[in-house]
């Protein structure tokens, strides 16, 4: 057994040359073949890759999908953001727990099943949903749940496990998967045919100079949220000085609510790496690389063959469409469930083999990014966007959308409406228009831009979803009547304690007070003095965090509290001068006797 | 291009060179920005942020961002002093701190820098997280209880020494450092490394040396942390 695993980690290490930089790949490589990272896998591969061996612990214990003990054959990982609850994963929950006889966290005795919870899985247009190994499950029923279960006992087959066919690409025969794309409605820049090469056509037959011009004159910016002008960023790409440049496309949407980029990548891969290739040439990268996040692994084999098809058609490698000198071509690097690294400096790092820590600015990705080189990163809809201002003409685009949000922008909308799914929508948009559109009659209010965004309530509906007014990276998330804002805030917190990657005090311990501030308004143990020292500690938070994680992390208990302050408020109480609520006497007197050892005297406890 | 660059800190107009942090230049002109994380002989890290300083209206930290010319600094105001105790606090509440009995009073940056600002007592409820002490080093042991994670043993490690001994391990609230799985004593590790002298706080100490210099006579016991900058004389 020692013999096989030195020989598989040796065959792992020298696939990826071992080269320092491909540990993420390795490690991915060296878990899925022996199903964990021992002390023993961890050292080998240390040995292998000639690095210390915490080095590779580093890495490790970072991202959720790796572990350092065996797992079951089958790891279900249960979605437990805010639209599953409302969806009722609790019940889902409950017929894994009762049908495998563990709870979550736990393997069963046979070694066949892991119970896990995972953050958004990118699916909450069609929750609840899991993730099974990689299969994707969705739309569950605690039915279906026992069933999957039944299915995986008696058959040991992950394809046996009873599903129909998902819309589109989702029936391709590299994806055969159940998730539905939910496209809801097609606007001009995304959803719309282009022909494989059209834009890059007319790419090349510009200098990369005229095509950053372009990019610039469309006014096209960032959609990851940021919004950061693009054409900004590969001007600054292309003038810094490097050996080599690089093309990063962020494909780890991990925002809960956030799945619009699952879309374009089942739908439209094409248009994403035509936009890659674009960038290529105008910023004079050769190399590109597109960061996959491990919930979506279920997709890879099928845009590999999209990366293949391109290759074949000279839309990738070298000389391109036959033009001397334009070569570039994309890998793809897998994620393994972090929602850090759609950070763009904590992507650079995990591409890089590290761990999913941000990086110190300046220096800027642009100045030097992935390995030192020069890099661009860009959010997938940002790239389809270029190849369609390269197709189309920049002022063309820039007709659509408002003055400062030129285009238009996809929306994933979810919770309490009728449609929910992706709307293509010009910016501008009001956030009532899109709530009518997905059928969200009732609905009391909105996170916009997912937990780092902002809740806001009606009195807000009338606003525009753009940079300049609401801005959103797409995420939508609608509550009706009834639901528990305080307890949504609550799950939105734990994400980002759970999610934090511990590097600067702010946002390691900041997030965990913030939590503990929101579970005592819960039980009932606060004042409203407490309410004043949350809005503190969270500007605090957001002020002196290091990246954009923790400087947004507080926004849901800091927009809540200023959009809905009466639901904390119902939940204060009034204690004497000088009480704490918080303090439990009798209880601490029990704790007192169990640490003592001591029979309790409290027989009435 | 002139290479001396001209920013006002608070007010005060000082000049520093190019490409010198915010930091490296208050202190030649004896400004003193609070740090923990941050140490003459490393590069910077950005993690604890107690020199966040606002730069043009937009927060920072003084220890990474270079200065560029017509910079505008605020960093002695009562907003960034009420943030950077908040920051101590939470690296009180987050581990165990038993100044009263731990060798490293007196000595120690974290409980100076309470001093400095006047910490009594946290805003915030304690942790009391449980953490492991590792004594398999004959000469040096690593309590995590006191750890900061302000990585300058990694960083002293991998950039004075030549070893790269320490690294962290887990994430969020897991985080901490390590020295690898199999501990302490099975790594190459000196007393005589940069790196086993270099902890701001009661977390890597070295063995045998305990209370050689009396309480009372210890570096911060009779002035602040931050006087020799408040002088002038770094």
């Amino acid at each position: 057994m020692g013999d096989d695993l030195q020989k598989t980690i040796e065959n792992v290490c020298s696939r990826y040359g071992k080269v320092r930089g491909r540990m993420m790949d390795v490690v991915r490589d060296v878990h899925a073949a022996v199903g964990s990272l021992s002390p023993a896998a961890t050292e080998l591969i240390a040995r292998a890759m000639g690095v210390r061996t915490v080095e590779v612990e580093s890495v490790v214990s970072f991202y959720a999908f790796f572990s350092d003990r065996p797992k079951g054959k089958f790891v279900i990982r249960l979605c437990n953001d805010v639209i599953d609850q409302l969806s009722g994963v609790h019940r889902v929950a409950q017929a894994f727990r009762e049908e495998l006889g563990i709870d979550f966290g736990q393997t069963t005795a046979d070694g066949l099943f892991t119970l896990e919870w995972t953050p958004c899985i990118g699916m909450c247009d069609q929750a609840p949903a899991a993730l099974v190994n990689e299969k994707v499950m969705t739309w569950l029923s605690s039915d279906q749940a026992r069933e999957i279960i039944g299915t995986l006992r008696r058959t040991g087959d992950i394809d046996k496990v009873r599903h129909t066919l998902g819309s589109g690409n989702n029936s391709h025969r590299l994806v055969r998967s159940m998730v539905s794309n939910n496209i809801r409605r097609r606007g001009p820049v995304v959803f719309a045919d282009l022909p494989a090469g059209q834009a890059l056509h007319k790419a090349i037959s510009m200098s990369p100079v005229e095509v950053v011009k372009q990019i610039k004159n469309s006014r096209l910016r960032g959609r990851g949220g940021a919004g950061f002008p693009a054409g900004m960023k590969w001007e600054f790409t292309r003038a810094s000085e490097g050996a080599e440049k690089y093309v990063l496309c962020n494909a780890d949407e991990g925002e809960p609510g956030t799945f619009k980029d699952r879309v374009i990548l089942t739908e439209c891969p094409d248009l994403l790496f035509e936009g890659m290739a674009i960038a290529g040439y105008a910023i004079g990268a050769r190399h590109g690389i597109l960061y996959l996040r491990g919930e979506y692994e279920y997709l890879r084999a099928f845009l590999e063959s999209v990366l293949e098809a391109r290759r074949q058609k000279k839309l990738l490698g070298q000389g391109i469409l036959g033009k001397d000198g334009f070569d570039f071509d994309v890998r793809i690097q897998m994620g393994a469930g972090a929602y850090v690294c759609g950070e763009e400096s904590a992507l650079i790092s995990s591409c890089e083999g590290r761990r999913g820590d941000p990086k110190n600015r300046p220096p800027f990705p642009a100045q030097r990014g992935y390995l030192g080189f020069p890099t661009s990163i860009n959010n997938v809809e940002t790239f389809c966007a270029a190849a369609r201002v390269l197709d189309e003409g920049a002022a063309w685009f820039a007709e659509i959308g408002t003055k400062e949000s030129a285009g238009t922008k996809l929306f994933s909308i979810s919770g309490d409406c009728q449609a929910p799914g992706v709307y293509e929508l010009p910016f501008g948009v009001t956030l009532r228009e899109l709530i009518d559109a997905a059928g969200g009659s009732d609905v009391v209010a909105a996170q916009v831009g997912g937990p780092s965004g902002q809740m806001v309530g009606r009195a807000d509906f009338e606003r525009k979803l753009s940079y300049e007014d609401l801005a959103t990276g797409g995420a939508v998330m609608v509550f009706g009547p009834g639901r528990d804002l305080l307890e949504i805030v609550r799950g939105m917190t734990e994400f980002f304690v759970d999610e934090s990657c511990g590097y600067c005090t702010p946002c390691r311990v900041g997030n965990r007070l913030l939590l503990q501030g929101v579970n005592k308004v819960l039980a009932g143990h606060a004042e409203e003095k407490d309410l004043a020292d949350l809005e503190a500690l969270g500007q605090m938070v957001k002020t002196a965090s290091r990246c954009g994680l923790g400087q947004t992390s507080p926004n849901p208990v800091l927009t809540t509290l200023r959009s809905f302050r009466p639901e904390y408020q119902r939940r204060l109480g009034q204690f004497p001068a000088g009480r704490q609520p918080t303090f439990d006497l009798h209880k601490a007197v029990l704790d007192a006797e169990a640490i003592a050892g001591r029979p309790s005297i409290h027989h009435n406890a | 291009m002139s290479d001396t660059i001209k920013i006002t800190i608070d007010g005060r107009t000082i000049s520093g060179q190019r490409g010198q942090t915010i930091m490296v230049a208050a202190d030649a002109a004896g400004i003193y920005i609070p740090r923990l994380c941050a140490h003459k002989d490393l590069t910077p890290y950005g993690g604890c942020r107690l020199c966040t300083v606002m730069v043009n209206g937009r927060a920072q930290s003084a220890c990474t961002q270079p200065i560029t010319e017509g910079m505008v600094v605020e960093h002695d105001t009562a907003q960034l002093r009420d943030l950077r105790a908040g920051l101590i606090e939470m690296l009180f509440v987050e581990g165990n701190h038993y100044c009263p009995f731990c060798e490293k009073s007196g000595n120690c940056e974290l409980q100076a820098m309470a001093y400095r600002f006047g910490v009594m007592a946290p805003r915030y409820g304690y942790m009391f997280p449980k953490r492991d002490i590792d004594m398999s080093h004959p000469d040096v042991y690593l309590d995590q209880n006191r750890c900061i994670l302000c990585a300058r043993c990694a960083r002293a490690s991998r950039e004075i020494d030549g070893k790269g001994i320490f690294d962290f391990v887990g994430r969020g609230p897991h985080r901490h450092i390590s020295p690898g799985e199999a501990g302490l004593g099975a790594t190459n590790l000196a007393a005589t490394d940069a790196a086993a002298g270099i902890c701001p706080v009661g977390s890597l100490m070295k063995k045998r040396i305990g209370f050689a210099i009396p309480i009372g006579q210890r570096e911060y016991d009779h002035r602040p942390i931050g006087t020799d900058v408040d002088r002038g004389r770094a």
